[in-house]
């Protein structure tokens, strides 16, 4: 209570008991999850099963789940795939990005207007899936990792607010820079860009993450599951193999013969297909016992 | 030498904050003399590096955006991917027809209407509320703690998401297993088509309320603190200046978010729904993103899917248009100015 202004009120002592409350269920609700599935993955198999499924009071912890995980092979190639489509895929997007902001950042220059509505008219409607499939197929970039990248590589947001922040930078800074000779591109790399690295850093994290993240292009763009990221997988071993269990032991609803053939044949031969199944079953101890 | 390059400042465009009123337009007129003022030729000597640098983004969006919404014109064909979209017959608006009067289209379009209903109420408002009990943590810390948990989960994919929500609620999650254990019966929540709308907010909410509050949030900083002293001596109690300072503050930002989200009405995230449509069954979890994917991608017929797609982008484009102009008819700004 220290930086509450003199003509407050004073928060009564139910009120700010209330408050406490609330900021701690939000708190737990969020971390509870989390900090049980990360407690699981680390325990041992026997601890596992003695909790019924989930390790709550930490107790016996291994390695073992992550040992058994990575050796199976899969896991360990679509993690390199989701960093390879990370980095890169940061990479190309910050480039362009930066370069766009910077190059709409002065009103009145050439073009200026209507390119910043091409940009801005993206916000208002997407192209649409079948015809943006029909054009990453028409461009042979059908199981190429460029269509897990190129897609989605501007984003109309990250841009636009990059190139708000570039337009509150002084005038007077970069017209001295241009009065003694200097080209945009050096503008931009030595002061423009020397004083925005807070902004670079967070659009870059933006990027990042959705790259990271991204599941769907894989899914609609990718038939070879040895080019798999890390997302996809974790949905064929976990989501997918769950729900055949779940089937397996009478529950209500047979989820995995709902599945259509497509996907069906997508999945991966059986050998490798039960291996990991049961090794992420153990590290996240999903499998029913009764 | 400096007066070619007149710096307009921000002036006329979409992204500028609002209420720079006079200057907006001193800005405008500068802007428009140097540029009539200016042959193209030289123009471009003092541009061309700009151009430069914008033409990748331009061309990548170019390629990957406007191209493709030309490739909508196979709604109106009887298209095969065999002989390309030169060579498929036209079909006129049968594709469409078909549609309107396919039941499982008219499913996933209550299906979508009835979740971004439901998630205009339940979730809505909870950054809001969040929000405004962030601001009235007064001690720093404690409030840049509890604001960094509550931002973690946007980062999280919707597969994890999902994951986790199985761990908790699934057959053999750890609700279900407590309650067996207490000698009840357990229950699978990820599985039950009736709960799935409830479930599918919760996840939302669990994953991106708390990021949301973040555009709230910088309003609320934006509030002028007289006010409140004013009112305060003036007596009005806590909740007087919630009521009639706080949430006026927030009015604008609120209809802003409120119209893109109509405009977003028919899209309710599709890797949420295609990730949880075979547990829960078509029947509830089928929305018209899922609907398009699997009529074409996996059965093959792309025009109809097309057609689909193109239904659901111009009822879109309705619905913001609608309550951009509703908006203006409340006194607010909406997203486009009344020009």
């Amino acid at each position: 209570m220290t930086t509450l202004p003199p003509w407050a009120e004073r928060p009564s002592r139910a009120g700010g008991l209330l408050k406490r409350l609330i900021l701690t269920l939000i708190t737990v609700c969020v971390l509870f999850p989390i900090y049980l599935v990360v407690l699981t993955s680390f325990s041992t198999q026997e601890a596992v099963t003695e909790s019924g499924g989930l390790v709550t009071v930490p107790g016996h912890l291994s390695l073992a789940a992550y040992e058994e995980l990575f050796v199976g092979g899969v896991v360990s190639r679509s993690v390199m795939v989701s960093l390879g489509v990370t980095l890169v895929g940061t990479a190309i997007s910050l480039t362009v990005t930066v370069l766009a902001a910077y190059g709409l950042s002065r009103p009145g220059s050439l073009m200026h207007r209507p390119l910043l509505f091409l940009v801005l008219l993206t916000f208002l409607f997407g192209p649409g899936m079948i015809p943006s499939y029909l054009l990453i197929s028409s461009l042979g970039l059908i199981d190429t990792y460029w269509a897990l990248i190129l897609p989605g590589a501007v984003a109309a947001f990250n841009l636009v607010v990059m190139r708000a922040f570039f337009m509150n930078i002084p005038a007077e800074v970069t017209d001295s820079a241009r009065i003694d000779g200097a080209s945009e591109f050096r503008i931009l790399m030595k002061l423009v860009l020397s004083m925005s690295k807070g902004v670079t850093a967070v659009i870059g994290l933006f990027y990042a993450v959705g790259y990271w993240n991204s599941f769907f292009n894989a899914v609609l763009y990718l038939n070879d599951n040895a080019k798999w990221p890390l997302q996809v997988v974790l949905r064929q071993y976990v989501l997918q193999g769950q729900s055949l269990i779940v089937g397996q032991s009478g529950d209500t609803t047979i989820a995995g013969q709902s599945l259509p053939p497509a996907s069906r044949s997508r999945w991966p031969s059986s050998s490798r297909c039960s291996r990991c199944c049961s090794s992420t079953r153990s590290s996240s101890g999903t499998s029913p016992r009764e | 030498m400096l007066s070619d390059r007149v710096r307009t400042g921000p002036a006329g465009d979409l992204t500028s904050p609002a209420g720079a009123g006079t200057s907006k337009d001193v800005g405008k007129k500068a802007a428009r003399t140097s540029r009539t003022r200016q042959p193209l030729r030289s123009r471009l000597k003092r541009d061309w590096q700009l151009l430069l640098m914008t033409f990748p983004a331009i061309a990548l969006l170019v390629v990957f955006h406007y191209v493709p919404l030309l490739g909508n014109v196979i709604a109106f064909q009887d298209y095969s991917p065999y002989v390309g979209m030169k060579d498929s017959p036209w079909v006129g608006l049968s594709n469409f027809q078909w549609l309107l009067l396919d039941e499982s289209f008219w499913d996933a379009t209550l299906n979508t209407l009835s979740i971004t209903t439901f998630q205009l109420i339940f979730y809505f408002p909870v950054p809001i509320m969040l929000a405004v009990l962030l601001d009235s943590v007064v001690r720093p810390r404690l409030r840049l703690f509890v604001q960094g948990i509550v931002y973690m989960p946007h980062f999280f994919s919707w597969v994890l998401v999902v994951t986790l929500f199985q761990q908790m609620f699934g057959g053999a999650g750890v609700l279900s297993q407590t309650l067996r254990n207490q000698g009840y019966s357990g229950f699978d929540l990820m599985t039950n088509p009736d709960t799935f709308i409830a479930l599918v907010t919760a996840e939302t909410v669990w994953k991106d309320a708390g990021w949301g509050t973040i555009i709230f949030l910088a309003a609320l900083a934006a509030i002028n603190q007289n006010l409140y002293e004013a009112a305060a001596v003036d007596g009005a109690s806590r909740w007087r200046r919630l009521w009639h300072i706080t949430l006026p503050g927030l009015r604008p930002i609120i209809v802003l978010l409120l119209i893109l989200r109509l405009g977003e009405a028919l899209n309710v995230g599709f890797e949420q729904f295609f990730l949880q449509r075979d547990a829960v069954g078509r029947d509830a979890a089928e929305v018209l993103d899922t609907f398009v994917y699997w009529r074409t991608l996996l059965t093959g017929e792309w025009s109809y899917g097309a057609a689909a797609g193109l239904v659901k982008c111009l009822v879109g484009l309705i619905l913001i248009l609608v309550a951009n102009k509703v908006a203006h008819r409340f006194g607010e700004d909406g997203i486009y100015k009344r020009s």
